[in-house]
């Protein structure tokens, strides 16, 4: 680097850091004044340049000591299919539509109870030191060893006890998931006939495209996308018609109908072939997924709007909100998972990503850089949720249980919060998206749509704001159901090649009996937790979200053992830290968050102490609010039962892997001895490709000198140049 | 950069991203790998890749 280019490189960073610590600094000092939107995204944008540019580059460097000499799987084996040397901007945009779903949407729409302070500092926070830093490790890490999967990974270097509960706790975290995701669509889809109509005929849009790209035009993707997108526009019209019309009744569920046409049809998924139904759902709701978060943000730069929701409320520390039970310490970190640190992504950093990366220096952008995408997203969710009247929010958040079912009730529960909205307010804001009502529509996605309805009509004209709602609902359920597809079929295969072991003719993917068999074994697990959760009269959100938050923490303690292990593994104990503290935090978490789940002495807050307060009141013939009648209070019991003992389960499985990891470590640290490497042998590169998104100066001059591509377009016959990044 | 060639990026952009050039890198593999292969028809490949996605399915986060 030249002297000139060093001090503008000095001076250009020094800038950004100043801008972001302005934005900090207007967040932190502002009391009792409402503040713009702009600065949460200033400053989470600041840091995230700052740490992918010090904090990931130093972790490259020093820490994985990446060598782009060495040949990546995608190039030694490239076999054309799952083996392919990928251009980095396109592997980007596909890590990123796998990695970001309705996770980094809902979480910090439900955590907003805790204000938006917490909240934007723990996905800001969270990423940059945990969630980024274990996507890209672990992609290191599997890309090193040909593409292992996580649970292989847990195996071989871990050991069978550690590599059985990384099973375990991958297919519990699906089930719960599966079920949580889906309760938020039913959710917002019941007693609403203009999003059931639009999302109903998702299904015959998708069988079309699956049909037209197997038989009419075999792989036109983009044409199928755009005449599948084109339709599904005209759904969402089309649901607006239906609402007003006599069809309006067939299309009004109710949640216990929703669940069993979800559960109908996530077998039906699950037993098609993925051309059908599956491949062609996928395309429309990555499509949608980028356009509208990418519409989202423009609409937020464009009307920066101002935070209607307090910095940190008083639900921080009584840790009595309505929304979900528990404290801010350990509750935000376990609802905002995706965003700021998900184990779940751990399952697509190993595996799928690692096996078509062309040099090892992208992993900065892709593993790194597409976890800092998805953590913008949450703040922009988190956005959404604040710019909203605090009374609306809590309206719609709160279970049916507190806030009754209707503006009246709503209205006076919302007061006793210390929050006002008056039932005309509520029933004008139900108005002005073309719902019947908006009080208790809970899981997050209806209130996202209400914020984004504000953004885009904001931006776009407020003529629109019951077809951006609806649009905005409709996205978010394609690409849950895409995920409960796509998650039913890998928990099947999952299931299959375990029982497999047992009985062989079940792990064969084509005999049709097991296929089916297995097929129903997860439908059946997560509709349980799904018609548990829509029909709790505690309320399912509140009860199941923490859950999952914790099914999710508990894989990305998985995930952070494996890398640690790894790193002392090399000998490089005094790095061991990068994913070590991002370990202890994580696991501190989650275990005080299962601790208090299960032992709490608060009825609201521990499954068993709930347990055994209804449990009473039934052996004295008393029936406690909210539930109605003795089925309800038997309903109670039985659910909490089960959510203590999951929630135990997911504690005793985090122990287990930890002990099981710091009995490596300990051996490997004592025994001094060098540890043989599971690395995949050193094989010399041939290829050449940029490292970063863009790029560099050096980069260029190398690529005109040597009339390269910019996708990294291969001549055998060159020699390859340096090693690492070039900044 | 002119219009022209922005239009060009983005629609270079959305074929690999889709996979809808997946056919042409197939072709080009063969030929330069197998020079003696017969190259499969697109159909037939697409029907390949298909078949080959629903025996290798991937997960999708939250």
């Amino acid at each position: 680097m030249t002297k000139k280019s060093r001090t503008r490189s000095i001076a250009i960073w020094t800038a950004v850091a100043l801008a972001g610590a302005v934005c900090w600094g207007v967040i932190a000092l502002v009391r009792d004044e409402q503040i713009s939107a702009v600065w949460l995204l200033g400053a989470a944008v600041g840091s995230y340049a700052i740490a992918y540019r010090f904090y990931a580059r130093f972790i490259v460097r020093k820490v994985l000591e990446i060598d782009d000499k060495r040949a990546t799987p995608a190039e030694r084996l490239d076999n054309d299919m799952d083996f392919q040397p990928t251009d980095r901007r396109v592997l980007f945009g596909h890590h990123f539509a796998a990695i970001a779903g309705a996770g980094p949407l809902v979480g910090p729409v439900l955590a907003a109870q805790m204000g938006y302070l917490p909240g934007t500092i723990w996905i800001v926070v969270g990423v940059i030191f945990a969630g980024a830093v274990q996507d890209m490790v672990i992609l290191f890490f599997s890309m090193r060893r040909d593409g292992k999967s996580l649970g292989q990974m847990a195996r071989d270097e871990v050991g069978p006890v550690g590599g059985a509960a990384a099973l375990i706790a991958v297919f519990s975290i699906m089930i719960i998931l599966l079920a949580v995701l889906a309760l938020v669509v039913v959710n917002a889809l019941a007693q609403s006939p203009w999003g059931v109509f639009s999302i109903a005929m998702t299904i015959p849009i998708a069988l079309f495209m699956g049909f037209y790209m197997r038989v009419i035009r075999p792989g036109r993707v983009l044409e199928t996308t755009a005449i599948g997108v084109g339709l599904l526009l005209l759904a969402i019209v089309a649901g607006g018609w239906v609402e007003d019309s006599s069809w309006a009744d067939t299309f009004t569920l109710s949640p216990e109908t929703l669940v069993i046409c979800l559960v109908i049809y996530g077998f039906l998924a699950s037993v098609l072939p993925v051309w059908a139904l599956l491949a062609p759902r996928d395309y429309l709701s990555t499509f949608m997924k980028i356009g509208v978060i990418v519409l989202l943000a423009i609409g937020i730069v464009v009307t920066l709007p101002v935070l209607d929701n307090e910095p940190v409320t008083k639900f921080a520390s009584s840790g009595e909100g309505p929304v979900f039970a528990g404290a801010l310490f350990p509750f935000v970190f376990i609802t905002i998972a995706c965003g700021a640190l998900s184990g779940f992504h751990a399952l697509i950093a190993s595996g799928t990503t690692p096996k078509m990366v062309q040099k090892e220096s992208q992993i900065r952008t892709i593993g790194y850089g597409a976890m800092l995408m998805e953590s913008f997203v949450a703040v922009c969710a988190i956005i959404c949720a604040s710019i909203i009247d605090p009374g609306l929010y809590y309206a719609m958040n709160a279970p049916a249980g507190v806030v009754g079912d209707s503006v009246q009730s709503a209205s006076q529960a919302v007061g006793e919060l210390g929050f006002a909205i008056s039932p005309s307010e509520l029933q004008a804001a139900a108005d002005s998206v073309d719902e019947e009502s908006l009080v208790a529509r809970t899981g997050g996605a209806p209130t996202l749509a209400i914020g984004m309805s504000q953004v885009f009509s904001g931006a776009f004209g407020s003529s629109l704001q019951a077809f951006f709602y609806h649009f905005a609902i409709m996205f978010e359920a394609l690409f849950i159901l895409t995920t409960v597809d796509a998650g039913t079929r890998v928990g099947r295969f999952m299931l299959q090649d375990t029982l497999g072991n047992i009985w062989k003719p079940i792990g064969r993917v084509s005999w049709k009996p097991g296929l089916y068999l297995t097929s129903a074994i997860v439908v059946g697990a997560w509709g349980y937790f799904l018609y548990t959760g829509v029909t709790n009269p505690l309320g399912g959100i509140n009860q199941l979200f923490p859950l999952f938050g914790i099914a999710n923490q508990l894989l990305a303690a998985v995930a952070l053992c494996i890398c640690t292990t790894l790193l002392i593994k090399h000998g490089k104990v005094k790095w061991a830290w990068v994913t070590g503290i991002p370990l202890a935090w994580d696991v501190v978490v989650t275990l005080t968050a299962s601790y208090q789940k299960v032992l709490s002495s608060n009825p609201k807050l521990g499954f068993f102490e709930q347990r055994s307060t209804f449990q009473a009141a039934i052996d004295d013939g008393k029936v406690l609010p909210p539930a109605k009648n003795m089925d309800d209070m038997q309903q109670v019991v039985t659910n909490s039962t089960v959510d203590g003992v999951l929630a135990a389960l997911f504690a005793i499985m985090v122990i287990v892997v930890l002990l099981d990891s710091a009995r490596i470590w300990w051996k490997v640290l004592v025994s001094k001895k060098q540890v043989e490497t599971t690395e995949v042998p050193f094989v010399e590169s041939k290829l050449w490709a940029p490292s970063g998104l863009i790029p560099t100066a050096e980069e260029r001059a190398y690529m005109a000198d040597q009339h390269t591509e910019d996708d990294g377009s291969v001549d055998t016959d060159r020699e390859p140049v340096g090693s690492g990044s070039r900044e | 950069m002119t219009v022209k060639e922005a239009f060009a990026g983005v629609r270079w952009y959305l074929r690999e991203v889709s996979g809808e050039s997946g056919y042409e890198r197939h072709v080009e593999h063969v030929r330069r790998e197998h020079p003696d292969a017969i190259v499969m028809s697109r159909r037939d490949f697409e029907r390949m890749r298909q078949d080959d996605r629903n025996d290798n399915p991937r997960a999708r986060c939250c």
